[in-house]
């Protein structure tokens, strides 16, 4: 399944039944060290754009908006003892939660990888 | 994320240096600054904390007090801020302030008296880069006409802080020995003369090397080829002052807290408190003496959220006790740490109180600073 993309500096990514999300490697590095990441509850309702997870830096903290609506249902525990994951693998085992679509074919109006290596061109 | 422009901002004389470091440039207080190289704040600050980190601070401000004698310069100064320059040695630096008539903090400041008997009735100042204008303005402002102000804009300054800084700093300096804390000294490194100081912002021993800014590229490059020594930016700056429990100015400090809410009665000498005869000494003398209503003080917070600038600190109860003035994560302590003020009566190290973050109330406990114990060079007694 392909990874989509957002203008946010999200990615989600077809798991079966269930989206992943996290935040792409351009957002961890522009971010730096990740210290801390505040995530939502399990079966927390998230409609697009919301934000729905803060992750801190040592400097600020920023929020992330969820790409698509739809259910959680994991989040990623894990990052709780180790947050600077995030840093280290992104896009693997950084992920954030993992969600039940409203509707899958939200994913396909986001971003492909390579509209969204033309979008960071342009910032 | 905020889109950074560099419309309009100064630049330092190694902004070139630091852009070849891979810098990620910000704007800090009128300037072009790296807030970070690419190994990152926690990588910078650890390893300030275990050998040794440069930091390019030229964007402060530095400037001489010239009068026709010691005495006339330090009884000046001592109109502006509540230090004791009088007594102040030959190569002796002190922290001061310099203070509004109600007591306020216009901008902390470093004075240093030059080591050198010729230059006597000559003050060294390094003031913050933000407050460089409102400060000269202000001492022009004030000062008698036997003392002029005089900034240095065509000088860099550079801190090379950490344990093993003086290690490094021996290769450059042949006479380098064994300066004490907070004295200065001009010296000879790799053939630039510069004006070192034994002090810094991060809590550990290091230097403070004042030069002219053409030099101060050549200088930095043969200061960062030495092993122990990396680039350090903005960022870890602000996580190590902030373990050393040291006040940022605009953020801990301002022209709303006095010397005695901000906890700097060290800046207060003895002699000052007996004589007064600084901006604001009735209201600061009678804090002294009645105890301040409120309080700065160092905040652990139980669970690893860190809390911000601004965020509300509460009694258990509820009621509100003061703000968060800094706040971030601790590399060193492991965990969030944050100052701020909160009302006298729970100033105490122990305190358990509440800090808001993102409308829920996190427990936090009132600690003593600094979190992480300094490390500032001390002679071995003979």
């Amino acid at each position: 399944m392909t990874t989509r993309y957002t203008r946010d500096h999200e990615w989600i990514r077809l798991d079966g039944d269930v989206a992943v999300v996290g935040i792409t490697g351009y957002a961890q590095e522009q971010l730096g060290d990740i210290v801390y990441v505040e995530l939502p509850e399990p079966g927390q309702a998230l409609k697009k754009g919301s934000e729905f997870c803060v992750v801190e830096s040592v400097k600020a903290a920023s929020e992330v908006y969820a790409p698509i609506s739809g259910e959680v249902v994991e989040v990623n525990a894990a990052l709780g003892n180790q947050p600077g994951t995030v840093n280290e693998s992104p896009e693997g085992d950084g992920w954030l939660v993992r969600l039940k679509p409203a509707d899958k074919a939200e994913i396909d109006g986001l971003m492909d990888a390579d509209a969204y290596a033309a979008f960071l061109e342009t910032i | 994320m905020a889109d950074i422009t560099s419309d309009d901002l100064r630049e330092t004389p190694l902004a070139a240096l630091h852009r070849e470091l891979g810098a990620r440039m910000v704007p800090f207080a009128g300037y072009a600054m790296p807030v970070q190289y690419p190994t990152g704040i926690i990588a910078e600050h650890n390893q300030v904390r275990t050998a040794a980190g440069l930091f390019d601070v030229s964007h402060m401000g530095q400037a001489l007090l010239v009068g026709p004698d010691h005495e006339t310069t330090a009884r000046a100064l001592e109109a502006l801020a509540p230090g004791d320059f009088l007594g102040l040695g030959f190569g002796k630096e002190r922290y001061s302030l310099l203070l509004t008539e109600d007591g306020g903090i216009i901008d902390d400041l470093m004075v240093t008296r030059p080591l050198d008997p010729d230059l006597d009735g000559t003050l060294m100042l390094v003031v913050n880069a933000a407050r460089k204008e409102i400060d000269y303005a202000d001492l022009n402002a004030r000062l008698p006409k036997s003392v002029r102000l005089e900034p240095r804009e065509d000088r860099a300054l550079l801190a090379l802080q950490g344990p093993e800084a003086a290690t490094a700093l021996a290769r450059h300096i042949d006479d380098l020995g064994e300066p004490g804390f907070m004295t200065a000294r001009p010296a000879i490194l790799d053939g630039v003369p510069v004006e070192l100081f034994r002090s810094g912002y991060t809590g550990e021993d290091g230097f403070e090397i004042s030069l002219d800014a053409d030099k101060a590229e050549a200088v930095a490059r043969a200061v960062l080829a030495e092993p122990e020594v990396g680039p350090i930016g903005l960022g870890a700056r602000d996580s190590l002052r902030l373990e050393a429990g040291l006040c940022l100015y605009g953020h801990d400090i301002d022209v709303t807290t006095t010397p005695v809410e901000a906890d700097l009665l060290f800046a207060i000498p003895k002699r000052r408190r007996e004589e007064g005869g600084f901006p604001g000494a009735d209201h600061i003398l009678r804090q002294i003496a009645e105890g301040p209503g409120r309080k700065r003080v160092g905040l652990r917070l139980d669970g690893r959220a860190p809390a911000r600038e601004g965020a509300a600190i509460r009694e258990l109860s509820g009621a509100h006790l003061g703000s968060v003035t800094s706040g971030g994560f601790g590399p060193t302590v492991g965990g969030p740490i944050a100052m701020g003020y909160v009302d006298a009566a729970f100033a105490e190290p122990g305190t358990a109180l509440a800090i808001e973050v993102r409308g829920r109330d996190l427990p936090a406990t009132v600690v003593a600073l600094p979190f992480v114990p300094n490390r500032y060079f001390r002679k071995p007694k003979t």
